[in-house]
C-alpha cells in the first residue's frame, strides 16, 4: 500500500477495490463472526443449564465441601468450602511444580553435561538415562514410582527411623514439627540478614573481581552466613525452638509433619522424566557454542570446569532458555496426571468439587484460568530471564 | 495435559449443547437408533462387570437389558459405556448415554440440582468398612488415626468425612478416581481401611490378593439407595425406565418368571397378571410401547428376584442375602405400585 504524497492526485479506484477499505472490511467481518459465535456459545450454555435446572455461577464455591483431602498446605477440613478445596488443589499443584522445576533443572543440567563428557562410561550412562526416560510414557513412570514407593517401604508399624526423629514408611516421610517459642522472630531476622548479606557479598565480590581480578570464596562464606546468622538469633533468643516428635499411633504415626508417598512418586516421576528432555536441551545448547570458544578459554589458561561455567554455559544459555521454558510449562501441566495416584492437585481436587457440586462449566473454567496463569507467569519470567542472558553486544 | 483439558472443555461444550438435543425425547431417539446406550461401572462384580469377551453381567446390566427388551423386545439391543464415579453424571447430562445404571446412590442433591432424576431403587445398600484381619480391629469406632482408601466423586467420601467427624476421630483419606486404583492401593498397604457400599466391599474383596485376610466391619454408616438415573424433563423415557423396574417387582410378587411367562400369557386368569403382561388393558399405549412390553422384559432377564439371585444372591460369589431387598410382603422394602 503506497501513500502518495505531493503533486499528482492518487489514481481513482472504486472504494470497494481500495485495499485499505477491503482489509478493514475483512477484519471487521471476522470480528463480528467470532463475537457472534462466542455469544451464541455463551447464550446457549446459560440457556441449556437453566433448562436442565443446573445452577450456574461461582456462588457454589462458598458451600461446604463435605469431603476431606489427603494432603493440604493450608488448614482444610470437611467443613471447609469448595473454594478452599480448589485452593488446596492450586497450592498442591504449585508445590509439586515448583519443587519439580528446581530439581529437574539441576538433574537436567548434570545429565546434559554428562552426555558430553569425554569419559565413555559417564556419557553412556547419561545417554541410556535419556533414552529410557523420555521414551516411557510419563503416566506409566508415575504408576511405577508409586508402586515402588509403596512396595519398597515398610508399614507404619515397622517404619524405618533415623534416630527416632525421621520416619519413613509406605504412608510417607514424617519429620519432627517445629514449635516456635517466644523470641523466634530473632531466627527469622537472622535468616533475612543472611540472605541480604549474601546478595551484597555476591555483588561486591563480582565488582572486585572485575576491577582487580582477585577472587573471593563466595560460596563458602554464603553458606557460613546462611547457617551462622539464624543460629546466632537462636542462641540470642535463648533457644526458643522445640520439636514435636512423631510417635507410633494405632495405625499411623502421630504428630510431626508428613509428606505423603503420592507426592514423592509424582515429584520423582515428573523430575526424572523432564530432566531427560532438559538434558538434551542443555547438550544442544552447549554444542551450539563454537568450539573455538572452548579452545580460546583453554588457551587463556582456564581449566575445563571454569571454562564450561564461565565461557560456554553463559553463551549456551540463550539457546537453552526458550526450550527450557516449554519444559517448565510441560512439567506444570503434566502434574495433573497426579489424579492417577490420588495426589490432590488442582485437577484431582477440582474434579472432586466438580463431581460433588455438579458445576462442570465453572470448574473447567477455573482449571483453564489457573493453568493459563501458571503458564503465562512462567513464560513472562523466562522471557525476562532470557533477555537478561542475551549476549551483550558491544 | 493440554489434551485432557481440551477434551474436557470440548466435553463441557458438547454436554451443554447435548442437553438441548437430548430433550427432543430419549424414547424416540432410542427407537430410531435401535439400541439403548447404558452407562455402567468399570467393573464391579455382581453389578456391572465385563468378561474377557466384553460380555457384561450384573444386576445393573440386567436392568438395562430389561429396559431394552421392553422397548425392542430384545434384551441384547443395548450398548454399555463403562464410567468412573466421577464421569458418570456428565455422561448422562451430555446425552452420551440414555440411562445411568451404575450403583449410583439416590441423594437429594443429585436428584434436584444435576438436571437428572432417579427412576427407582434397584438395590438398597449402605456404606461399610473393610480392614485387614491382622490389624485386629472389630469395630469402625476403633479406626481413630487410620488411613482410608476410597473413590472420588462418590457419596462414600462424603459419608466417611461425616462419620469420622461425628465420632470425633482423626483419619487420613486417600482418594482415587478408579476403583482398581483404590483396591490396588489398599492391597499394597497404603491404607488400613477400604470403604465403599457394602455390596461393593464384597465385590471388591474378590479382587484382593488374599480375600480371606480381610474382614468387613459390622457398622453400616449410611443409606445408599442405588438406582437407575435418567435426564430430567424427559417424562416419556423416565416412565419407561421407572415402570420397567416396577414391572420386574410386580412380576416377582405375582409369581411371573422367565420360565412361566409364556404360559402365564396364555393361561393366567389372574387379572393383575393379565394386565401386567398386556393381555388385558392397553397400558402399553400410555408409556409409548407395545402392550406386551413387560412380558418382553421378563422374558429377557427374569423378574427382580431372578435378577438378584443370578447376580448377587447366595449362589453367586458375592453371597448376598435378600435382606431389605426382599419384596415388601417378604420382609423387605421393595414395593411397586400396581398396574391398573
Ligand atoms: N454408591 C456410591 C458409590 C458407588 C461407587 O462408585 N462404588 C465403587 C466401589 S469401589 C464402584 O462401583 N467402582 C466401580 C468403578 O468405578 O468402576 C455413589 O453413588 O456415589
Amino acid at each position: 500500500m503506497s501513500v502518495v504524497t505531493g503533486g499528482d492526485a492518487p489514481p481513482k479506484v472504486a472504494y470497494f477495490n481500495d485495499p485499505k477499505v477491503r482489509s478493514w472490511a475483512v477484519q471487521i467481518a471476522l470480528v463480528v463472526v467470532v463475537a457472534y459465535f462466542a455469544w451464541q456459545i455463551f447464550n446457549n450454555t446459560v440457556e441449556n443449564l437453566r433448562e436442565a435446572n443446573i445452577a450456574s455461577g461461582y456462588g457454589f464455591l462458598d458451600t461446604t465441601a463435605g469431603f476431606d483431602l489427603s494432603f493440604t498446605l493450608i488448614p482444610y477440613t470437611e467443613s471447609s468450602t469448595y473454594g478452599r478445596a480448589v485452593m488446596v488443589g492450586i497450592l498442591n499443584t504449585l508445590l509439586v511444580a515448583v519443587c519439580g522445576i528446581i530439581a529437574t533443572t539441576i538433574i537436567g543440567f548434570i545429565i546434559g553435561v554428562m552426555r558430553l563428557s569425554k569419559n565413555w562410561l559417564v556419557a553412556k550412562v547419561a545417554e541410556v538415562y535419556i533414552e529410557i526416560m523420555r521414551n516411557v510414557p510419563l503416566l506409566i513412570q508415575i504408576l511405577i514410582w508409586y508402586k515402588v514407593v509403596l512396595a519398597a517401604l515398610p508399614s507404619p508399624r515397622n517404619a524405618l527411623s533415623v534416630g527416632g526423629t525421621v520416619f519413613l514408611s509406605n504412608r510417607g516421610v514424617t519429620i519432627p514439627k517445629f514449635i516456635w517459642g517466644e523470641g523466634s522472630w530473632m531466627i527469622v531476622v537472622g535468616l533475612v540478614l543472611a540472605i541480604a548479606g549474601i546478595w551484597w557479598l555476591y555483588r561486591w565480590a563480582r565488582a572486585r573481581q572485575a576491577a582487580t581480578g582477585e577472587q573471593f570464596p563466595v560460596f563458602l562464606t554464603s553458606l557460613g552466613m546462611l547457617i551462622g546468622l539464624p543460629l546466632l538469633g537462636y542462641l540470642l533468643a535463648g533457644g526458643p525452638l522445640s520439636f514435636e516428635f512423631p510417635e507410633q499411633g494405632n495405625f499411623n504415626l502421630r504428630g510431626g509433619v508428613g509428606l505423603v508417598p503420592e507426592f514423592a512418586a509424582l515429584f520423582a516421576a515428573l523430575t526424572i522424566y523432564t530432566a531427560a528432555f532438559i538434558g538434551e536441551i542443555v547438550r544442544a545448547g552447549i554444542l551450539a557454542v563454537n568450539k573455538g570458544q572452548t579452545e580460546a578459554s583453554y588457551a587463556l589458561g582456564l581449566r575445563p570446569g571454569p571454562a564450561l561455567r564461565l565461557v560456554v554455559i553463559p553463551q549456551a544459555m540463550r539457546v537453552i532458555i526458550p526450550p527450557l521454558a516449554s519444559q517448565y510449562l510441560n512439567l506444570t501441566k503434566n502434574s495433573s496426571l497426579a489424579v492417577a495416584i490420588g495426589y490432590p492437585d488442582l485437577v484431582a481436587a477440582g474434579g472432586t468439587v466438580l463431581n460433588q457440586s455438579g458445576q462442570a462449566v465453572e470448574i473447567i473454567s477455573i482449571w483453564m484460568a489457573v493453568y493459563l496463569t501458571f503458564s503465562l507467569v512462567t513464560s513472562l519470567f523466562m522471557n525476562w530471564f532470557n533477555s537478561r542472558m542475551r549476549l551483550v553486544e558491544r | 495435559m493440554k489434551r485432557t483439558l481440551l477434551s474436557l472443555a470440548l466435553g463441557a461444550a458438547v454436554s451443554v449443547a447435548g442437553i438441548s438435543a437430548a430433550s427432543a425425547g430419549t424414547l424416540d431417539d432410542v427407537k430410531s437408533k435401535g439400541f439403548i446406550q447404558c452407562g455402567v461401572s468399570q467393573g464391579l462384580i455382581g453389578f456391572s462387570n465385563p468378561d474377557d469377551k466384553n460380555n457384561w453381567t450384573g444386576l445393573d446390566v440386567d436392568f438395562c437389558r430389561a429396559v431394552a427388551a421392553a422397548v425392542f423386545g430384545d434384551g441384547e439391543k443395548v450398548k454399555f459405556t463403562p464410567l468412573s464415579a466421577k464421569e458418570r453424571f456428565t455422561a448422562l447430562q451430555s446425552g452420551e448415554i440414555d440411562i445411568l445404571s451404575r450403583n449410583t446412590t439416590w441423594t437429594m442433591g443429585r436428584d434436584t440440582s444435576l438436571g437428572l432424576v432417579f427412576a427407582g431403587v434397584t438395590y438398597y445398600d449402605g456404606q461399610g468398612f473393610m480392614v485387614k484381619k491382622a490389624l485386629g480391629v472389630d469395630s469402625a469406632l476403633k479406626l481413630d488415626g487410620a488411613s482410608v482408601c476410597t473413590q472420588t466423586g462418590t457419596t462414600t467420601e462424603l459419608n466417611l468425612a461425616d462419620y469420622f467427624r461425628a465420632n470425633n476421630m482423626k483419619y487420613e483419606v486417600v482418594a482415587f478416581e478408579k476403583s482398581d486404583e483404590v483396591i490396588g492401593a489398599y492391597d499394597a498397604g497404603r491404607c488400613d481401611v477400604f470403604t465403599t457400599d457394602q455390596s461393593g466391599l464384597y465385590a471388591e474383596r474378590l479382587k484382593l490378593k488374599n480375600p480371606d485376610e480381610n474382614v468387613v466391619l459390622p457398622e453400616i454408616i449410611s443409606k445408599e439407595p442405588l438406582g437407575p438415573v435418567v435426564r430430567q424433563g424427559d417424562d416419556a423415557w423416565f416412565n419407561v425406565v421407572k415402570w420397567t423396574y416396577f414391572a420386574l417387582l410386580n412380576a416377582e410378587e405375582l409369581g411371573v418368571n422367565k420360565g412361566n411367562v409364556d404360559d402365564m400369557i396364555a393361561n393366567s386368569t389372574n387379572p393383575e397378571v393379565r394386565r401386567l403382561l398386556g393381555v388385558e388393558g392397553d397400558f402399553g399405549k400410555g408409556i409409548g410401547l407395545e402392550n406386551d412390553w413387560a412380558a418382553k422384559a421378563i422374558k429377557a432377564t427374569g423378574n427382580y428376584g431372578e435378577i438378584f439371585e443370578a447376580n448377587v444372591g447366595p449362589n453367586t460369589p458375592l453371597k448376598i442375602a435378600r435382606g431389605i431387598n426382599a419384596l415388601w410382603n417378604k420382609g423387605g422394602i421393595q414395593y411397586a405400585p400396581p398396574v391398573r
